[in-house]
């Protein structure tokens, strides 16, 4: 076919983040057992109620079998095998960014989030986490003023421990599943957010993740909570180095809306995928749940998934609150080897709820990608509402793409709209815009950000600009 | 008039072209030159290989040349991908043109002028500058602005698809536009639109190939040239009475040539 040549120059683009940080690091033994798990909750200085949590946790997640329903494909995970604790060595106690190993602060800059005084962003407040512990979180104070705490998680539970015990585990429950329960036993690091009764968030809040360590896991935990009419938007951004090992990222994501509360939440995932072969990338298991808890509350989920070498997640919205309101906008992307299983769950529990899901998945290479999501209408959700747009995309001919979309109504009183589509670029339609000039990677980019615009219009501007390359990027070669 | 055109170096020339696609031979040696100022009119039946002549001169990556070249403006552009041959001045206007879903038409416009005038040193225009441009170039085609906001094609009528052609034509000013069967399945005003369109953009300065089996294009567009095509070959080349006499005769009348030859 044409174009081979060109496709073999671009397939070896880079990963651009694939570089490991030299740093000494303090790690515990590999292993899972209570010991470990009271050594990590030793390490963080928790109170008991915390090392309880986790205890109990663990002890579920022993009588727990690892899932197998996705039908993903991947070589058994030995859980003995992980470090469960990993952190760059530093000063006991750190009271101003100088204090940062510039090392740190030099691989944040390296990733794009600059986090010193002179350089940081201006517009938005980040949480850098490395490994298993944050690094530094920016704005601190001038969020302060407005009432808005924004800490890594284990600062959250020192200083807020009243939040943490009320909020923690109550929106994904540690037997809630496999991975959620391990994670509940071992989380490390994650960011915490609490915007008070009446509070619009002043900038967007973000979370970088970054995995250096390449034998041990990540298990980030985050929760947010937006009390009463207050609104915030967070970003999530995540890279890892090139290993030839998989590592695995298991987080457990809780969000809380109150009464006229609203959260958007916006991820983009850029976890190492692997190379063509399939070797390395990192296991993306992740439990994302959003509780819609009080009367017209908002969720807004959107996510570009693009890296990792299996993700597996459902980000989800429980509707309690009467007329409270869920979305999920999703681009997930795969490439070679990759897999996704992706999709949300939308449950339906008050009455006049109202969801919106557009999922956008793009299979190139030899990559599976499937959407799964399930919209649910209980017994009380009179007046409820669904709409949901699934749409695939296949490029070349050996990749494919699955939907599963489940629907259970108990409410007669309710609605659901289903609408699929899946579709193939074509070559007609590549030499159509080439013979207009436009160069053959720009055509494959402009057809998949076309496809693609529904959800990047629900993105955070600068997100919304960086997605769009990120998928250029991703796709050069695939095509031909 | 046309003693002057021969004056200058022809833009396009098809020398000896034999072409296939998946191994079936579809060109069996076309030759064709064209100079600027003229217009070209190829007929034949459906088949006959008219299409695939202007496909791959566009540079479509389903059809190999077995043998042959293709010039232009002297140069052989046997090997060239189809954005270089575009952004150098070929134009194809598409028989059936493509959809192209959640492509802004005018994002794509913008970035095909664009890519057009990068290759002419000129200056790229920005969103505001090309909206000016493309406001110009509507009038011609009598298209409405809100064509502009749809995705490249889609859900257009028969007509505005080959409006949209002609106003991509009329944006990237080529040397040499070929028009494959732009006047099919054009009302009467459609067709006098595209023919208008197509007179504007010609010049002394460039050519155009019409791709029709219909006279009353060539009413509209009177060609230098008429070939006529069969089974990949150029079989008879006239002036443009013969499309006229085609009209009256028919197809069938083509064969004799064949068998004379």
């Amino acid at each position: 076919m044409v174009n081979e040549n060109l496709v073999k120059d671009v397939v070896k683009e880079p990963y651009k983040y694939g570089f490991v940080t030299d740093i000494e690091t303090e790690k515990i033994a590999k292993g899972l057992n209570e010991d470990i798990i009271r050594l990590i909750s030793q390490k963080k200085e928790e109170p008991k109620f915390l090392l309880d949590f986790r205890l109990k946790a663990f002890k579920k997640w022993q009588k727990m079998k690892e899932p197998d329903w996705a039908g993903l494909g991947y070589k058994q995970i030995d859980y003995q095998d992980i470090i469960y604790y990993s952190a760059p060595k530093q000063k006991e106690k750190i009271s101003s960014l100088d204090e940062v190993d510039p090392k740190l602060l030099e691989t944040f800059d390296k990733l794009g989030i600059p986090l010193t005084e002179q350089k940081k962003l201006t517009n938005v407040a980040v949480d850098a986490v490395f490994d298993s512990v944050s690094i530094a979180t920016t704005f601190r104070e001038e969020l302060a003023e407005h009432g808005v705490i924004f800490c890594s998680i284990s600062e959250a539970v020192k200083h807020h421990s009243d939040l943490i015990e009320k909020y923690l585990g109550t929106v994904v429950p540690p037997s809630d599943n496999y991975f959620a329960a391990l994670n509940s036993a071992v989380f490390s690091d994650g960011s915490f957010v609490y915007i008070p009764k009446g509070v619009n968030c002043p900038m967007d809040l973000s979370s970088y993740f970054r995995i250096n360590s390449g034998d041990s896991g990540q298990f980030e935990r985050t929760l947010i909570i937006a009390e009463e009419s207050s609104s915030v938007s967070y970003l999530e951004g995540c890279t890892a180095p090139m290993f030839d090992t998989n590592t695995l990222h298991a987080a457990v994501v809780e969000l809380i809306a109150l009464d006229d509360a609203s959260i958007k939440y916006s991820t983009v995932q850029n976890w190492y995928a692997g190379d063509e072969e399939g070797i390395g990338g990192i296991f993306n298991f992740v439990t994302k749940r959003g509780k819609c808890l009080g009367k017209r509350s908002k969720i807004s989920w959107s996510q570009v998934e693009t890296g990792s070498a299996i993700t597996w997640k459902y980000p989800s919205c429980l509707l309690l609150g009467e007329e409270s309101v869920g979305e999920f906008y999703s681009v997930a992307l795969t490439n070679n080897l990759q897999q996704a299983d992706t999709g949300t769950k939308m449950i339906h529990i008050g009455p006049k709820t109202k969801s919106t899901i557009v999922s956008k998945g793009i299979s190139a290479g030899n990559s599976i990608n499937s959407y799964r999501g399930l919209v649910k209408m209980g017994t009380k959700a009179t007046g409820s509402r669904n709409y949901s747009q699934c749409d695939s995309m296949l490029i070349g001919d050996q990749a494919s793409a699955n939907t599963f979309p489940y629907i259970k109504s108990q409410q007669p009183n309710s609605e659901i709209e289903h609408e699929a589509s899946t579709c193939r670029i074509s070559e007609d339609q590549l030499f159509y815009l080439q013979s207009r000039g436009i160069e053959f990677e720009e055509a494959v980019s402009m057809m998949v950000s076309g496809f693609c615009r529904d959800v990047f219009n629900q993105l955070p501007m600068e997100f919304a600009a960086e997605a769009d390359k990120l998928l250029a990027l991703k796709l050069e070669g695939s095509v031909g | 008039m046309q003693s002057k055109m021969k004056e200058s170096d022809p833009i396009l020339e098809v020398e000896n072209l034999y072409a296939s696609t998946d191994n079936l031979p579809i060109l069996k040696g076309v030759s064709l030159t064209v100079y600027p100022g003229e217009i070209h009119a190829i007929m034949g039946r459906n088949g006959c290989g008219k299409s695939t002549l202007s496909k791959i001169i566009a540079g479509h990556p389903s059809y190999n040349i077995t043998n042959g070249d293709i010039k232009f403006l002297s140069e052989n552009i046997n090997s060239l991908e189809p954005e270089e041959r575009a952004q150098s001045g070929i134009f194809l206007g598409f028989q059936y043109p493509i959809e192209i879903p959640g492509v802004s038409n005018l994002e794509f416009l913008r970035v095909s002028t664009n890519a057009r005038r990068k290759f002419l040193n000129k200056e790229e225009l920005d969103t505001f500058d090309f909206e000016e441009l493309v406001k110009e170039k509507l009038e011609i085609v009598k298209m409405d602005h809100a064509f502009l906001s749809r995705s490249v094609n889609q859900g257009f009528s028969g007509g505005e698809k080959k409006r949209n052609e002609i106003l991509q034509m009329a944006l990237l000013e080529p040397k040499i536009a070929i028009l494959d069967e732009t006047d099919s399945g054009l009302d009467i005003d459609a067709l006098r639109i595209v023919a208008a369109g197509i007179k504007k953009i010609s010049n002394a300065e460039t050519g155009i190939i019409l791709i029709t089996h219909y006279q009353r294009l060539l009413d509209e567009i009177k060609p230098n040239y008429v070939h006529v095509m069969s089974d990949g070959q150029i079989i008879k080349t006239g002036e443009s009475d013969l499309a006229l006499e085609l009209e009256r005769k028919g197809y069938e009348w083509t064969d004799n040539f064949i068998k004379e030859t």
